[in-house]
């Protein structure tokens, strides 16, 4: 493909319409996902609208679960804060690895783009750039697709969770670990990968064993950068 | 400090989740606009979000109970034989249900 460097951050509608139909078939996941999310809030003593508000204002599934966790009828606001922010803390490296390609964006599409980022549309842009072929439809539309059925599923899962009594049972707890470890497996695999990986995860369980909760992801992602610049610098050298 | 879970409580609590996670998705870019991206920024940011996902899944791997586990072993084997996620991800959710049955 004859396709320039600048090209690949172009966005328009036909492109925004292939990301959300390129996610679509995920989404089905991501409304099991959703409907696995207002259950359990229905059962944390959540109301109906408190749930289905909080999925379309926040659109963060582990953190949103986390959230339940620390609900009671007194809920600390600075640990529930902190908890969001730490899990959240990606978003911060999705939006750093995004940037070469959103900067060519004016500001309000940029940060427009942003409001739906999340694991895997974030995973698929950034594919398709490796790729060389533009991503930031995937990105948007994509976003837009999984931020829907987000919603969807969570109405779902209050309106009509009555149905699904025990879902771990089912599996569906684990949705999100699958869709993540399909996405660390579908990346670039090799040796310097792999320590990067390794490093990572000894990282974070030791943090997730000796630091405060959920510092692990931050603590294991630091690590395993550090380790990719260790490593490729050295790479360079040769 | 404490909210109460009642009425305004509870919008206060959401919205705050809400904002604290828009920083998130924001403060990344925003932050790159003002740090040139050198070859090993860019490398550390390619190895960290990476890393992300595996520090994240690590302890679920580890501490989770055996459904978890063979669920993620199922979607890292499929993933591995088929490269396609949504068979990985959807095999895997089966082999933790089966393995639950028991």
């Amino acid at each position: 493909m004859a396709c320039a460097d600048t090209e690949l951050h172009h966005l328009d509608k036909p492109l925004i319409w292939s990301g959300f139909k390129q996610l679509a078939p995920i989404s089905i996941f991501v409304i099991v996902f959703g409907a696995a999310f207002g259950l359990a809030a229905t059962q944390a003593g959540l109301s109906s609208s408190t749930t289905v508000v909080m999925s379309t204002l926040v659109f963060a599934g582990a953190a949103q679960f986390a959230a339940l966790d620390l609900w009671g009828t007194h809920i600390p606001l600075f640990t529930m804060m902190m908890t969001v922010f730490a899990i959240n803390a990606r978003h911060l490296l999705m939006g750093a690895t995004l940037y070469p390609w959103l900067r060519h964006l004016s500001p309000a599409k940029r940060y427009g783009v942003m409001l739906v980022a999340s694991d895997a549309n974030w995973a698929m842009s950034m594919q398709a750039f490796s790729r060389g072929k533009p991503g930031l439809g995937l990105l948007f539309g994509g976003g837009l697709a999984l931020w829907f059925f987000w919603v969807v599923g969570t109405w779902l899962g209050v309106y009509f969770g009555s149905a699904v009594s025990n879902p771990e049972s089912l599996g569906l707890d684990m949705v999100m670990g699958c869709f993540l470890l399909s996405m660390v497996i579908g990346g670039e695999k090799n040796l310097r990968m792999l320590i990067i990986w390794t490093v990572a995860a000894t990282a974070s369980l030791l943090a997730f064993r000796y630091l405060p909760a959920n510092s692990h992801i931050m603590v294991g992602a630091v690590a395993g950068g550090v380790a990719g610049t260790v490593w490729g610098a050295q790479n360079d050298e040769h | 400090m404490n909210i109460e879970a009642a009425g305004t409580g509870i919008f206060a609590i959401v919205l705050t989740m809400a904002i604290v996670t828009l920083a998130t998705r924001w403060g990344g870019v925003y932050v790159m606009s003002f740090v040139p991206i050198s070859y090993r920024v860019k490398q550390f940011i390619q190895a960290m979000s990476g890393s992300v996902l595996v520090a994240l899944l690590a302890p679920i791997a580890v501490t989770g109970d055996s459904g978890a586990r063979i669920a993620l072993l199922t979607t890292a084997v499929t993933m591995l034989v088929l490269k396609k996620p949504l068979p990985a991800i959807a095999l895997g959710i089966v082999a933790a249900a089966i393995t639950r049955q028991f």
